[in-house]
């Protein structure tokens, strides 16, 4: 079992979420850095869609009541057992009744938790990812509160046998393994960079809109959530009595709605839309962007759709070189 | 993304129905989704995929190089769902026969009379978005939305009318609700209706309503 002691400002069970399902309009939820909770659960020894706990800006206390490989991942967020800080991206052993408690995110906005052997709540639609927008899905449709008890999955036994071995002669509440991954550079924090493919609905607008939205500096707006982020900025040129029907809107999406703030649509975003789409932020970009926290500034790159799927395979043939590499080092932990 | 037009309308709403159908029975590789929207269709494309957008590009021309018209849709099925009428149940009804310059049971007769067609679903899961409204019946939104709709609630929003699968914020003109669950993620099929799908309404009285039941006729 996991204990929530208490939830933190925003902890949800998430996996990678519910793929196919936009045109019966389901999000596809899940994670808001998928590569955060994949590496997390790849560092546990889980399937990369098991499901992990995100946490948004402030973490949760949580209580182990069994034995488990965790690993923290994502945002550079506070965690300790015991008053003692814990590294992150990396495998740790901990004791049945260990409890960890995070603070604040320092860098990013989510962390994430992975457990050896997963969340177990049933899956709905596929996934066990939280829908907090329709109330399905996680830990009863919501958000954790304090008190809340999940059920985790069996662990692969082989997973860290040797970790476990030095820690259980060391007595001590945790260990953590020697080794870890690098974060890459979805932290990016103040001054990030997003690449953006110009969208569908762009040559209906003045071709200013896509200077400015290029030229920019854009700061992140306290209104933003996992369905969508809001952007403050230079004045983009009106887009009003554009005559246009709603259409598909997909995580990355950028539209821009009559007030001229242009809002980045998240992982949990609605699947059809009717303000004009001026752009995308590219797949891979995702993640970063979902990690910015309010009050922090972006530029966007112009690429075009060739450049985004190089940039996609090198940042794939990274990862795949990672997972090679965890899978080793922990079958010799 | 395939762009048809951009108008809401009928004979271009079958045609991308049509279309999204031949897309999405294709099982193109790399495509996890197709999304018809009233004038477009999207492919949503497998984020992890290795895919080449030209060779994309040529299997959808490929596959659209035969005519596609506003043919019977194949998996379209007949849903008359059971609606009570006015009432708490649909609270603007007033409203809409004022704007339409008809009373009430007129509206009712109208609005159950039709059959429409479910263009898309979106919003929230579930949410359909009919066409076949008749144009007296049409009236914008409400200038405010309401902070919470009922779930179940049948609605016009301009030209269009829809169901409210779960209580929602909501700005289109209630004039009724269903027992009927539009939606859940339990079912085997979570969502009770889709893209091409007829619908008709049968007004029933507020008793019959947690009672009344749905009728499906496969095509």
């Amino acid at each position: 079992m996991l204990e929530v002691q208490s939830p933190g400002f925003l902890s949800t069970v998430q996996d990678l979420g519910r793929a196919g399902l936009r045109h019966l309009g389901v999000a596809v939820g899940g994670a808001a850095d998928r590569v955060a909770l994949r590496t997390g659960n790849r560092l546990v020894g889980n399937a990369d869609d098991a499901a992990g706990l995100e946490f948004t800006l402030t973490g949760a206390c949580v209580r182990l009541t069994q034995a488990r490989l965790v690993a923290i991942t994502g945002a550079e967020m506070e965690a300790s057992i015991e008053g003692q800080a814990l590294p992150h991206w990396r495998p740790i052993a901990c004791n049945a009744g260990t409890e960890i408690r995070f603070g604040r995110a320092l860098r990013g906005a989510r962390a994430y938790l992975a457990v050896g052997g997963g969340i177990e709540v049933p899956r709905m639609l596929g996934s066990r990812a939280t829908d907090l927008g329709s109330g399905f899905g996680g830990w009863r449709g919501r958000a954790l509160a304090s008190g809340d008890r999940l059920a985790l999955g069996r662990p692969r036994p082989e997973q860290g046998r040797a970790l476990w071995r030095l820690h259980q002669r060391s007595g001590a509440a945790w260990r953590a393994a020697p080794w870890w991954v690098e974060p890459g550079d979805d932290l990016g924090g103040e001054m990030a960079l997003l690449h953006l493919l110009p969208g569908a609905d762009i040559g209906l607008l003045d071709p200013r809109v896509l200077r400015v939205l290029r030229d920019g500096v854009w700061t992140v707006g306290a209104d933003s959530d996992r369905m969508g982020l809001r952007f403050n900025g230079p004045d983009l040129p009106r887009a009003d009595g554009l005559e246009r029907v709603s259409s598909a809107v997909v995580p990355g999406t950028i539209q821009l709605p009559p007030d001229g703030r242009p809002i980045v649509l998240g992982v949990d975003a609605q699947t059809v839309g009717g303000y004009p789409c001026v752009g995308h932020v590219i797949r891979t970009d995702l993640g970063r962007t979902m990690q910015l926290k309010p009050g922090e500034r972006v530029r966007g790159v112009l690429v075009t759709p060739e450049a985004a799927q190089s940039i996609r395979r090198a940042r794939a043939r990274d990862h795949a070189r990672m997972a090679m590499a965890i899978a080793a080092r922990l079958a010799e932990t | 993304m395939l762009g048809f037009g951009s108008r809401i309308d009928p004979a271009l709403s079958a045609r991308v129905l049509a279309v999204s159908m031949r897309l999405a029975a294709a099982r193109l590789p790399g495509v996890i989704d197709v999304v018809p929207a009233y004038a477009s269709v999207a492919l949503v494309l497998d984020p992890d995929s290795d895919l080449d957008a030209s060779t994309l590009e040529a299997s959808v021309r490929e596959l659209l190089s035969t005519p596609v018209g506003p043919m019977i849709l194949p998996r379209a099925r007949s849903v008359l769902i059971p609606v009570c009428y006015g009432g708490s149940h649909g609270p603007d009804l007033p409203a809409v026969a004022g704007h339409a310059g008809l009373d009430p049971a007129q509206v009712i007769e109208r609005h159950a009379s039709a059959e429409y067609r479910v263009a898309m679903i979106g919003f929230k899961p579930g949410f359909p978005y009919l066409l076949g409204l008749d144009p007296a019946l049409a009236m914008p939104r409400r200038a405010t939305p309401r902070a919470s709709v009922p779930a179940g609630s049948v609605a016009i929003g301009g030209p269009q009318t829809g169901i409210y699968p779960a209580e929602s914020p909501g700005g289109w003109q209630l004039i009724g609700r269903t027992g009927v669950r539009l939606f859940d993620p339990a079912r085997e099929r979570p969502s009770l209706l889709a893209p091409g799908d007829r619908v008709r309404f049968r007004p029933v009285a507020a008793q019959e309503l947690a009672s009344a039941r749905v009728e499906i006729v496969d095509a």
